[in-house]
């Protein structure tokens, strides 16, 4: 829209300018955000200055700050641009109310690299998307380790695009690794992965048995980073402290029979697990495609000789350090399977087993 | 072979000492700090064991009571348990013995069902008590009756012993256990 010099030099810019669509989106996304970190997230976004931040009262009612902010958002000439990198602050902020996936690209062997050009590949990113969808807000925001963390929002060649139920793409450029938000509105992921990969020069994509909450623990999982001090938000105990069993502070009225079969079991653990915190994942899931086998001879199972079909999911809080604490605790005998202990190693947590 | 008797060393002086069976190490370890807390004129002293027979190469005191823990939610701790009773004296029958059954509060976790262990206690003529062990309070008051039965077991309370408390154990148990 043109507006008249005459208009800037009245310094009068009526909150129509904004779309309605565009303020009320503004409201939503700021109305997520719990007082407690709304400071923090508004300071994060770095739209609003520190200045115009001051002159908004943050005691009063949520609704009432929200209406002030967002006519402050108008007052500047917030674009939806802007509030989808609103959106994509809330989300950093909120990492673990998504389930994230993990995609690994590759390249022909022996295929040169050049030197990653962050601008080329948003670039790139955008046309490929917007060139196949007419409708789609994509939004980009830089992180660390040279991380770029991406926002889609999904429109069709007749609707606009619905900013409530985004795409969200981490992509850390030095690696092949892409992290991506599961979303209902899965018939567009081919097309963003195709995307992905050619912008970023690979050839190919595959989506690993990989998922969790913890998009730090992929991270961890993916890029081999689990076995140093890893910064979890829940572990405050230091490393030895936080021992297997409830063997500290013990009493001396109290005698452990077995205690050398209680040792075995400590160090077959470490040796498993090691010291370190264990990356968090909420489950494994295990579809069995294999023919039943049983110790007792006959029963109705044993004679068949289709596979059985079987899904086991483990879950938990904290999978890995619940299967960490099995052996100590007298539940499983150690070793464990290592189809259990394996999921960081491989860096799955979703098994397909068949027969040899 | 290695089966424990219950009169086969000295008692030692002014000291009862209890073995606790099971597998979850975890809450056997929690049981016995709950019970070295209590005030009692006796000393105790608290042996836990995953399973029978124990260690011979490790001397230890008389054994004036074994309580068997059994998970409800853990078939694996019952089996355990079963195969533990087999290295166990006849005489220690005598009132020597408890069963302890956890895990009953959570119904749906429960894999061993409660008449399995009503069975096993009257096949062995020995008290079963229930308690959910991961629960504080309930471990705290198991915990007081564990610390009474074993002096009791262990002769420290004058003119009652370990056949006297079985025999008033029984004749308060649920008429029903006789149908089983």
């Amino acid at each position: 829209m043109q507006r008249s010099s005459q208009e800037f030099s009245r310094g009068h810019i009526s909150a129509k300018e904004m779309d309605e669509t565009v303020a009320e989106f503004f409201k939503r996304t700021i109305l997520k955000i719990p007082m407690a970190e709304m400071m923090t997230i508004l300071k994060a976004w770095d739209f609003l200055s520190e200045n115009q931040l001051q002159t908004v009262n943050f005691r009063q009612r949520k609704e009432s700050l929200v209406q002030d902010l967002v006519l402050l958002c108008e007052k500047k000439r917030a674009s939806l641009n802007d509030a989808a990198i609103l959106d994509i602050v809330y989300t950093q902020f909120h990492r673990h109310q998504k389930v994230w996936d993990v995609f690994r690209m590759s390249r022909e062997p022996g295929e040169d690299i050049d030197l990653f050009d962050m601008e080329q590949f948003k670039r790139s990113f955008k046309k490929i998307l917007q060139r196949a969808l007419k409708n789609v807000t994509i939004s980009f925001r830089d992180a660390e380790e040279n991380a770029v963390w991406i926002r889609i929002a999904w429109g069709s060649q007749y609707r606009k695009p619905n900013q409530y139920r985004p795409v969200y793409v981490v992509y850390y450029s030095q690696t092949p690794y892409a992290f991506t938000s599961s979303s209902q509105l899965r018939s567009n992921i081919p097309l963003l992965g195709q995307a992905l990969t050619i912008a970023s020069k690979h050839h190919q994509i595959m989506k690993m048995d990989l998922r969790s909450r913890y998009l730090d623990s992929l991270k961890a999982i993916v890029f081999k980073q689990y076995n140093q001090t890893f910064e979890t938000h829940n572990s405050t105990t230091p490393l030895h402290e936080r021992s297997l069993g409830l063997d500290i502070n013990m009493d001396s009225r109290i005698i452990h029979e077995n205690r050398i079969e209680k040792e075995r079991v400590q160090r077959v653990t470490q040796e498993t697990f090691g010291y370190y915190p264990q990356p968090r994942l909420e489950f494994a899931q295990y579809k069995l495609e294999t023919k039943f086998k049983s110790d007792l001879n006959g029963g109705i199972l044993a004679e068949r000789e289709e596979p059985l079909r079987c899904l086991i999911k483990f879950s938990s809080p904290h999978l890995l350090e619940a299967l960490k604490a099995l052996a100590p605790a007298g539940i499983a005998d150690a070793p464990l399977s290592p189809l259990l202990t394996c999921i960081p190693n491989k860096g799955m947590n979703y098994f397909k087993i068949r027969d040899k | 072979m290695s089966v424990l008797r219950p009169l086969d060393k000295l008692p030692g002086l002014n000291t009862a000492t209890i073995l606790l069976v099971g597998t979850e190490d975890a809450l056997l370890q929690q049981l016995a700090d709950a019970m070295l807390k209590e005030d009692c004129a006796s000393e105790l002293k608290v042996h836990l064991a995953k399973s029978l027979p124990l260690p011979s190469s490790v001397t230890r005191p008389r054994i004036d009571l074994i309580m068997f823990v059994v998970n409800l939610h853990s078939k694996y701790s019952l089996r355990n348990v079963e195969e533990s009773l087999h290295h166990v004296d006849a005489t220690f029958f005598l009132g020597k013995v408890g069963f302890l059954a956890t895990g009953a509060g959570r119904e749906s976790h429960c894999s061993v069902h409660r008449n399995t262990v009503v069975k096993l206690a009257h096949t062995y003529r020995s008290p079963l008590l229930f308690c959910d062990l991961e629960v504080e309070g309930f471990r705290a008051t198991m915990a007081q009756r564990l610390v009474r039965m074993l002096q009791i077991c262990a002769g420290h309370v004058p003119g009652l012993s370990a056949l006297n408390l079985l025999s008033l154990l029984r004749s308060s148990e649920n008429p029903s256990l006789e149908d089983l």
